[in-house]
């Protein structure tokens, strides 16, 4: 009973992968693409480990796929933030279709928008 | 006191990760786990007591459902913003208000908005957050408040303070 | 079941024309860090075919690797140096 589910769980978890890797091809800027792809493959790879955790049960590997789920769990978005964050200050400008941008306004001196077309 | 039981989570998750209870193996772990807790257990937090309040554990057991649901919306939400062939996207970054006082409690409140439907957190600064959204409803701090961060602030205030 | 792995691999191949295509550094390291977490998956679902306990011992070890060589992509991003 417990197998199946496991196996439904791991395709579940590779479709949202190659959704996020499509996402960083298609979207136009940096953060855009930031928002897909970590969120996409953070829970994709997420749902091979407890698939994994399923069809192993209380085994060493079962147990370690766990512990790796939980890691990444708290490692991804802190490591997005940082990603963020630092493109921010690098001066990566954002694409000309966005609406606002309160943090340029005011930390870095005006809104970092492309204004030209492309 | 948070040295003796960061030295006790520190050892439980040695032995999660050998799953080996020989003898050898336990002194390597206690040797290990000495050596973390000398060089890391200043930076642990100042109340370890809370860990053993059984009410913050009932509400971490209520919250992980909650945000596992909310992290499966937001991949249904990226996924149809993807294979749409217009790219329906309308980004911008704004600035929420949040009523939460201490700093764990931010750190998990930024980490659940990254992990949730087209929000990201760009910078923690005091009680404002600056959040990148794929899709701008409102610019204003308190609506853009209540959209964002009022669905976990009510679970993290339960658990954190 | 390989067809999982083969799919995953595609993703990653996606991740290297955004590295090589990329216009500026930052998408360059947003492709580092979605390469990373791909292989983790690649790493883990190996070890459930081969049936390899100590491939998931690597896949923890590369999961807080990755996030480490992150961290110090986005510290040069923001040109602060490293001890900061």
């Amino acid at each position: 009973m417990i197998s199946p589910i496991g196996w439904i769980i791991i395709w579940i978890g590779v479709v949202f992968d190659i959704l996020g890797a499509i996402g960083l091809v298609r979207f136009p800027d940096v953060y855009n693409r930031l928002q897909a792809s970590t969120k996409c493959v953070t829970l994709g790879t997420f749902g091979i480990m407890v698939g994994i955790f399923l069809l192993k049960g209380f085994t060493p590997m079962g147990i370690k796929a766990l512990i790796c789920g939980v890691f990444l769990l708290f490692t991804s978005p802190v490591a997005a933030h940082a990603l963020m964050k630092g493109s921010l200050h690098f001066g990566t400008k954002m694409w000309k279709g966005t609406v606002v941008d309160e943090y340029g306004k005011d930390k870095l001196g005006g809104e970092q928008i492309d204004k030209k077309e492309g | 006191m948070r040295y003796i039981i960061y030295f006790i989570i520190a050892f439980c998750l040695w032995l999660l990760l050998t799953l080996n209870v020989n003898l050898d193996h336990v002194i390597v772990g206690v040797i290990v786990a000495l050596l973390g807790t000398v060089v890391f257990g200043g930076y642990f937090t100042k109340k370890p007591m809370k860990f053993l309040q059984l009410h913050r554990l009932f509400w971490i057991i209520i919250y992980i459902p909650v945000f596992i649901w909310y992290m499966f919306k937001a991949n249904i939400d990226v996924a149809y913003r993807v294979l749409h062939p217009e790219r329906p996207i309308k980004p911008g970054i704004v600035k929420i208000k949040t009523s939460l006082k201490s700093d764990i409690a931010k750190v998990f409140l930024a980490n659940s908005i990254t992990l949730t439907p087209g929000t990201m957190t760009c910078e923690i600064e005091g009680e404002y957050l600056y959040i990148h959204w794929i899709w701008v409803q409102s610019t204003e701090i308190e609506k853009a408040s209540k959209i964002i961060a009022s669905p976990f602030e009510k679970y993290l205030r339960r658990i954190f303070e | 079941m390989s067809i999982l792995i083969i799919i995953l691999a595609i993703g990653a191949f996606l991740c290297l024309y955004r590295i090589y295509q990329g216009p500026s550094i930052a998408d360059r390291a947003v492709g580092v860090d979605i390469m990373g977490i791909l292989f983790v998956g690649i790493t883990a679902l190996s070890a459930l075919f081969y049936d390899l306990s100590y491939l998931m011992d690597l896949s923890i070890t590369l999961t807080l690797f990755s996030f480490i060589g992150t961290l110090a992509l986005a510290k040069y991003l923001e040109k602060r140096s490293l001890d900061d």
